[in-house]
């Protein structure tokens, strides 16, 4: 096929590759001139392109005092893009003279043949927002059914388990314990042995000025135990566990995992969210208090260096400012954050559609949701228990 | 079209994939794994090559050596003359890849996959970005009125035109294709052939491709490379190949299912007079 070679007029100028357009010298009116590469790869050069746009806004038409005329046989490679520009700088249509190679006229006509209006891109419309609006309400009830169902499978395969415990997913509890439990042991305990240095600093500076220095025992020792080491704990296992079970579930759905497991009979609820939520149930009061020794190790060692309490004295009272009632309160509470965790991130998992954007959506809505339903519950709890664990007098 | 359009990458006779003496080995638990030996292969312009193998033999490998995602372990391969992982630079202006499941941005429309690799230059008018996509969106068959669907509403077939239009979108001299027709059923397959066919005469483009579908091998290739023993065992036409004498080549092409397909061809090839004279 015969090459889009330049006329020898112009052969010197071979060298210059950039996009431009020029104008034959030789007659006053003679045609617009285009040369170099038209391709994306020249477009792709910030240099070469504001040249070419300054060059095709001289190229005007013949009302402007331009020319009506095209030659086209100048330009070295012209690619989709490049046809495409000079297109929509005729305002798509063809220029009354134009001379051009086969080859062009080929790029150039399947540029014309498709061109088209882009159609209209579907807007979303005020109509839209209020029917967004009014569509949360049916949205909260689906919510609640969502949950209702969630919770009643898996009471129904938690009695499944007990009437046959041999066909138990034992072997993946272990694991998740292993994934959600021992491996959070570290991070926890660096957090919260920060949390009780801190907070005997701060708490032994105002306990000093009313000389009450070894009342610090009973503060840390209630604040910790009770409240700050199960929601603390509570709070890094929904970030790193929450959000490991929903991407988990999440791919599994990208990926037609679960449609697998489905067809094959296996339910979701009892081999992928019961094991996940016994092990949370199991490992988040472990945590919990895991993470509340901690945190008490590093109130006492803080309290020896400001206040000059001992460990000994420390360790004496505390389990006279502290009754035993707080512990079984702090288990009980870290259990149901540990179930709720695991139940919201198997909600938002299995939620997940098969695209990323879901996923990442699905994550954080994951974690942000059991952080605040593990502060609001422990709210309920502190009103609900308000009398327990408190020694009279103290 | 003839490829002069595209001489500006390179040398208009030199190969436009070159590999040569391509070691690539895998160290895994059992020791290491060599998945190619001294591997030579070129790649002409304007050639539609087909590589064949058994599973394992590293063709996937290979297309990704081809595109700078991995790095032969020894050896050489040259894309239009330089290392893979330079071109990375100009990007989708040099090489297109169809990956086997599409590759789609799922979280973009239709257009904006497309437009993707252009729009990120960051300067070109959005006015042509959006005509230049159009335009690509209907050389492979789809109407414009797909244009804001999202990948998760498109069939596989149409997800199939969809990648092959954001591969083709700042028109590569090169594509690579990874099983460009499994999973579509035969009607869709053989429309799928006939666009690839088109768009290889209109756009002058060189196709390297992966495939197991004997009819697409066949009905595309110009040249076929067979990976067996840890290298190019033989590269030819068809006819070339299945003389070959090798053991996986007999298994392959003269098996039930490749003797079906070669007849086919040979149906196909030959012009009605004959076949009429013939019948």
């Amino acid at each position: 096929m015969p090459s889009a070679a330049p006329p020898p007029a112009f052969t010197e100028r071979r060298d210059d590759a950039s996009p431009r357009v020029e104008r034959a010298q030789a007659e006053e009116h003679g045609p617009w001139t285009p040369r170099g590469r038209w391709t994306a790869l020249a477009f792709s050069s910030p240099r070469q392109w504001a040249a070419l746009e300054k060059s095709l806004d001289d190229a005007v038409g013949p009302q402007a005092g331009g020319s009506t005329g095209w030659d086209l046989r100048g330009i070295e490679a012209l690619d989709h893009i490049g046809a495409q520009l000079l297109w929509n700088h005729w305002g798509r249509a063809w220029p009354a003279q134009i001379e051009m190679t086969p080859t062009q006229k080929a790029v150039l006509d399947q540029v014309a043949r498709y061109s088209t209006a882009p159609p209209k891109e579907p807007q979303f419309t005020f109509w839209d927002e209020i029917r967004r609006h009014v569509a949360k309400g049916p949205a909260l009830l689906r919510l609640a059914r969502d949950a209702m169902l969630l919770v009643g499978q898996l009471v129904l395969d938690l009695l499944q388990l007990l009437r046959a415990p041999h066909r138990g997913p034992w072997r993946d509890l272990s694991g998740h314990l292993y994934q959600m439990g021992t491996t959070a042991l570290p991070i926890t305990a660096l957090v919260g042995m920060l949390i009780g240095v801190v907070l005997a600093y701060l708490t032994s500076n105002q306990l000093r000025n009313y000389g009450a220095e070894s009342f610090i025992v009973n503060i840390l020792g209630l604040s910790l135990i009770r409240e700050l080491g199960p929601v603390l704990a509570a709070v890094l296992v929904a970030g790193r566990s929450g959000s490991a079970i929903t991407a988990q579930i999440g791919v599994m759905r990208v990926t037609e995992e679960l449609d697998a497991m489905r067809v094959m009979g296996i339910p979701h609820g009892f081999r992928l969210v019961m094991p996940r939520v016994l092990a949370l149930a199991i490992a988040m009061p472990l945590i919990s208090i895991w993470t509340s020794i901690a945190a008490l190790v590093g109130g006492m060692l803080a309290a020896d260096s400001t206040l000059n309490i001992s460990p000994v004295f420390f360790l004496q009272q505390l389990p006279r400012a502290v009754p035993f009632s707080n512990i079984v309160l702090a288990v009980a509470k870290s259990a149901v954050f540990g179930v709720l965790i695991a139940l919201i991130a198997c909600h938002y998992g299995m939620r997940v559609k098969p695209n990323t954007e879901s996923l990442g959506r699905g994550t954080t809505a994951s974690v942000v949701t059991s952080i605040t339903m593990v502060i609001l519950v422990d709210a309920l709890f502190a009103v609900l228990f308000r009398g327990i664990g408190f020694r009279a007098g103290t | 079209m003839n490829t002069s359009t595209w001489q500006h990458l390179g040398d208009g006779d030199a190969p436009v994939v070159d590999i040569r003496g391509l070691w690539t080995v895998f160290a895994n638990d059992n020791g290491e794994q060599v998945v190619h030996r001294d591997l030579q292969l070129s790649i002409e312009r304007g050639e539609v090559l087909s590589l064949v193998g058994g599973s394992g033999t590293g063709k996937t490998v290979l297309l990704r050596q081809i595109l700078g995602l991995e790095h032969p372990t020894r050896g050489e391969v040259r894309v239009l003359g330089t290392p893979p992982n330079a071109l990375s630079a100009k990007g989708a202006a040099v090489v297109g890849m169809l990956f086997q499941h599409g590759a789609l941005f799922s979280a973009f429309n239709v257009i904006d996959n497309i437009s993707f690799p252009l729009r990120e230059l960051k300067l070109l008018p959005e006015e042509l970005v959006i005509d230049a996509a159009l335009v690509k969106l209907q050389m492979v068959g789809l109407g414009p009125e797909h244009a804001y669907k999202m990948p998760a509403d498109l069939s596989g077939g149409m997800i199939k035109r969809v990648a092959l239009a954001r591969a083709l979108i700042m028109d590569p001299p090169l594509l690579l294709l990874d099983e460009p027709t499994a999973g579509l059923d035969p009607a869709a397959s053989d429309s799928f052939c006939d666009l690839l066919r088109g768009l290889h005469r209109e756009l002058g483009l060189t196709v390297v491709m992966v495939t197991h579908d004997l009819d697409t091998l066949l009905d595309l290739s110009t040249r076929i490379a067979v990976l067996a023993d840890q290298k190019v065992i033989v590269a030819g036409t068809a006819e070339e190949v299945t003389r070959f004498d090798h053991p996986f080549i007999h298994d392959y092409f003269l098996g039930g299912r490749g003797q079906r397909a070669l007849l086919a061809l040979k149906d196909h090839r030959q012009p009605p007079a004959t076949r009429a004279a013939a019948g």
